[in-house]
């Protein structure tokens, strides 16, 4: 303690950290019967940071290429002590992180969070979430094994059903016509460079925005002349602390019960399994794809679900700017149009894993 | 000094060589150009016309010998009268009885054949005479194959052309040509099946469907010029030349005596002769589809042995599976199996050792064979196991984890009600 005072004070002397510790300490957060969703924000960049650790750690042993990458994860799992946790966590935490990501970005929707002016912390946020299922999408390829390969190639096979540009996209993201070692190489590229430098700048813009305009208060609860506020330190700051505690303890239980299996090598030669499935975020979009008809209108049913997940990100993208009157009518509407779609991505969700496989 | 004597020698020697060459050269397409056998029977119609259409491609002619080499008569002359007379040699068609000598007159001859391809047999006629064909056409048979049968004429191509009838992948066919035709092996009395038997066997299916020219083809069990069906005591003989080892073992066998007396075909009395199916393991013992209970009996003792024999592999077969999904569920699982991959793959190679080691029919011999290829499937099972209990060990140690991050969050909110009550109660706080 007395080494941390010295060197505080030491630092102290060099620059003034006084303005900064009196925000700090004078910091409050609103607490009322919803600020339990605050905490998912905090979860959410729990995982984050564990995803950073744990992929930083994987990198250096990990291979990109259709000939060592399978082994080299294999090689992880079984003889560099404790890779086998470090890759159960970061496996789990990955798509923990997508499922907070989800939750906070309900609540968020529900509470009404984005209405002016947080807009651009909502912008931050969508665009978070979407790089998110791309690192989700990128990753699972990187081990190289059987379902991560059958499944990248249905997922690649539908971004090249869009009109015109769609090949074009087939062979940028496959890089050629197959999925192969060259597409291994370029989903690590965007693994760990391409979308974590986009993400890092996002993140930080996004947590900026959170500090300098403080959590917002639902609009119901906005006009309570009770509102209540708790220190930012320690009260909150524990709180949050409680929610990564959680989370860890999730992502613990979780990689102890069901450990990250590494599955068959990928063999590309080999017929597609029966039942290839995306990871389970893309799964309701997959599901509703396969029960569209071949034809819609003389558009093929492919194209007009693909046209209707690419309209629906691009209305959840600008909600902010939609829900000109978040506590009227169109806000109400807004909100039951909501969870609908919490409804539908749900029920798809469960049919997906439910309904019988097909090759 | 000497290095520039040298090299004027190789010089001199060089130039000779190219102006040799160009007077060869030369000598060949002025003998050509006035071929006048070509000249004239291209202009002809029909059978006398044939000859010519594929001589391009002949093996013969590519090689400087024309019409005149085999056929005789002088090709400069342009009258015909002078051209094909007997004076100027001129032979014209040979007779059925007369072609395996026609064409032995160069390929018999050592000497002579050696300027074209040193390393091609000169013992066809030999072999012929020996062959059913050759016995057959020197009686007058004039319906057995001969050269041309086989090879073709006017248009020979080497053994190695994938177009050449006696192209290895071809051979079954050409062969089929006559002996697949029942109008004309009815006077012989002989089955007309072969072929369609050989195209159902293990044989035909890699040589015809895989293209492994490594694969049996008539000519490799019956043999080419000496052509015949190999004697009851010789088809071991036969199957060993690409099977040395199963031949070896049932050489030493209690089969092989029997089996002559009985007069069966050794390896053919089970394996079949042109319909040699995928062996698979169901041959063996006394259930649906086993060979030994075509001779052995319900009761006797060799109907007890094949069991016997039968359960043995069996039992090695049913112990690997069980070490394989071990050895797989611990790999897909990320546990390491390392070497045990190596020690399953020593118990997969004793269960294809011990299918030929059968051939010799030594229970005793055997059922060691097995025993060490279930010592090996044992040790692999062992080891699958105890690296499966790896996963066990994470798991513990995980869950021990998961209780010290519990309290933790106990601790921790227990904390944050102690604040909360401080912070609505100051009073509380001292």
């Amino acid at each position: 303690m007395r080494l941390f005072s010295a060197l505080y004070s030491w630092v102290g002397e060099r620059v003034d950290f006084t303005p900064l510790i009196y925000l700090i300490k004078k910091k409050t957060v609103p607490a009322h019967r919803h600020s339990v969703w605050y905490y998912t924000g905090g979860m959410t960049l729990f995982f984050f940071a564990v995803q950073v650790v744990t992929g930083i750690l994987l990198l250096l042993y990990y291979r990109p290429s259709a000939e060592a990458a399978y082994e080299s994860v294999q090689f992880i799992m079984t003889e560099v002590k404790f890779g086998w946790l470090i890759r159960s966590l970061h496996s789990w935490s990955a798509n923990l992180l997508i499922g907070a990501l989800f939750v906070h970005m309900f609540s968020v929707f529900f509470m009404k969070a984005y209405r002016k002016p947080r807009e651009l912390t909502w912008f931050s946020g969508a665009f978070l979430l979407f790089l998110c299922l791309a690192f989700g999408f990128s990753g699972y390829l990187l081990p190289w094994n059987k379902l991560a390969y059958f499944a990248t190639k249905v997922g690649t096979d539908i971004a090249g059903q869009v009109p015109i540009l769609g090949h074009s996209v087939l062979v940028f993201l496959r890089g050629g016509e197959e999925v192969s070692g060259a597409t291994l190489t370029r989903f690590f590229g965007f693994h760990v460079a391409i979308l974590p430098a986009v993400a890092t700048f996002l993140l930080l813009l996004h947590l900026l925005l959170v500090q300098l305009q403080g959590m917002s208060v639902p609009p119901a609860l906005e006009n309570n002349p009770n509102k209540k506020s708790i220190p930012f330190i320690p009260h909150f700051l524990l709180r949050d602390l409680l929610g990564w505690l959680l989370a860890l303890l999730l992502l613990v239980v979780l990689a102890s019960i069901f450990p990250w299996e590494l599955g068959e090598k990928a063999d590309p030669l080999a017929p597609a399994p029966a039942g290839i499935k995306p990871e389970w975020y893309f799964v309701f979009m997959f599901q509703t794809l396969k029960f569209l008809p071949a034809e819609i209108l003389f558009i093929p049913g492919e194209l007009v679900g693909i046209a209707a997940f690419t309209v629906g990100g691009i209305l959840l993208l600008f909600v902010p700017l939609l829900d000109k009157n978040p506590t009227g009518g169109l806000g109400r509407w807004i909100s039951r149009i909501g969870w609908v779609v919490v409804a539908y991505m749900v029920v798809f969700t469960i049919l997906g894993y439910l309904w019988p496989a097909t090759k | 000094m000497a290095g520039d004597k040298m090299k004027d020698r190789l010089n001199k020697i060089l130039r000779a060589g190219s102006f040799a060459a160009a007077i060869a050269g030369f000598l060949i397409l002025s003998a050509r150009a006035q071929d006048t056998c070509l000249e004239c029977h291209r202009q002809m119609e029909e059978d006398l016309q044939t000859p010519t259409l594929h001589i391009e491609a002949d093996v013969h002619y590519q090689r400087g010998i024309s019409c005149a080499g085999c056929h005789g008569g002088d090709p400069k002359e342009e009258d015909p009268d002078l051209s094909m007379s007997p004076a100027k040699g001129f032979i014209g068609v040979p007779k059925p009885q007369q072609l395996p000598a026609f064409c032995a007159r160069c390929h018999s001859d050592v000497e002579y054949m050696k300027h074209y391809n040193p390393k091609l047999p000169t013992d066809q006629l030999a072999q012929y005479k020996t062959s059913v064909h050759g016995k057959r056409l020197a009686k007058g048979d004039t319906l057995v194959a001969t050269c041309i049968s086989c090879h073709g004429v006017h248009g020979i191509l080497r053994p190695t052309d994938t177009r050449s009838p006696v192209f290895k992948a071809n051979i079954p066919k050409t062969c089929a040509g006559c002996h697949a035709d029942q109008k004309r092996m009815a006077a012989y009395k002989i089955p007309t099946n072969q072929y369609h038997d050989y195209l159902e066997s293990v044989h035909g299916k890699l040589l015809l469907e895989k293209k492994e020219l490594s694969a049996a083809a008539c000519t490799d069990c019956h043999g080419n010029h000496g052509a015949s069906p190999p004697g009851l005591s010789d088809v071991a003989g036969a199957c060993g030349e690409c099977h040395p080892s199963n031949r070896d073992l049932f050489e030493k066998s209690p089969h092989k005596e029997p089996f002559q007396k009985a007069k069966l075909p050794q390896c053919a009395a089970c394996h079949g002769n042109h319909k040699v199916l995928p062996p698979t393991d169901e041959f063996l013992g006394v259930g649906e589809g086993a060979v030994c209970i075509q001779c052995h009996k319900s009761g006797s003792k060799g109907y007890e042995t094949a069991a016997a024999f039968k359960a043995l592999l069996d039992s090695l077969k049913a112990a690997t599976v069980e070490a394989r999904g071990l050895v797989k569920k611990a790999e897909v699982a990320g546990v390491k199996v390392g070497l045990t991959k190596f020690d399953l793959r020593a118990c997969e190679d004793v269960i294809v050792h011990s299918r030929s080691e059968l051939h010799a029919f030594n229970l005793a011999d055997f059922r060691a064979l097995i025993q060490d290829g279930m010592t090996k499937a044992e040790r692999v099972k062992k080891a699958s196991l105890v690296s499966l209990e790896d996963l066990e060990i994470r798991r513990k140690g995980l869950i021990f984890s998961a209780v010290l991050i519990l309290f933790l969050c106990i601790g921790l909110w227990l904390k944050i009600r102690k604040l909360d009550r401080e912070r609505e109660n100051p009073s509380v706080k001292s």
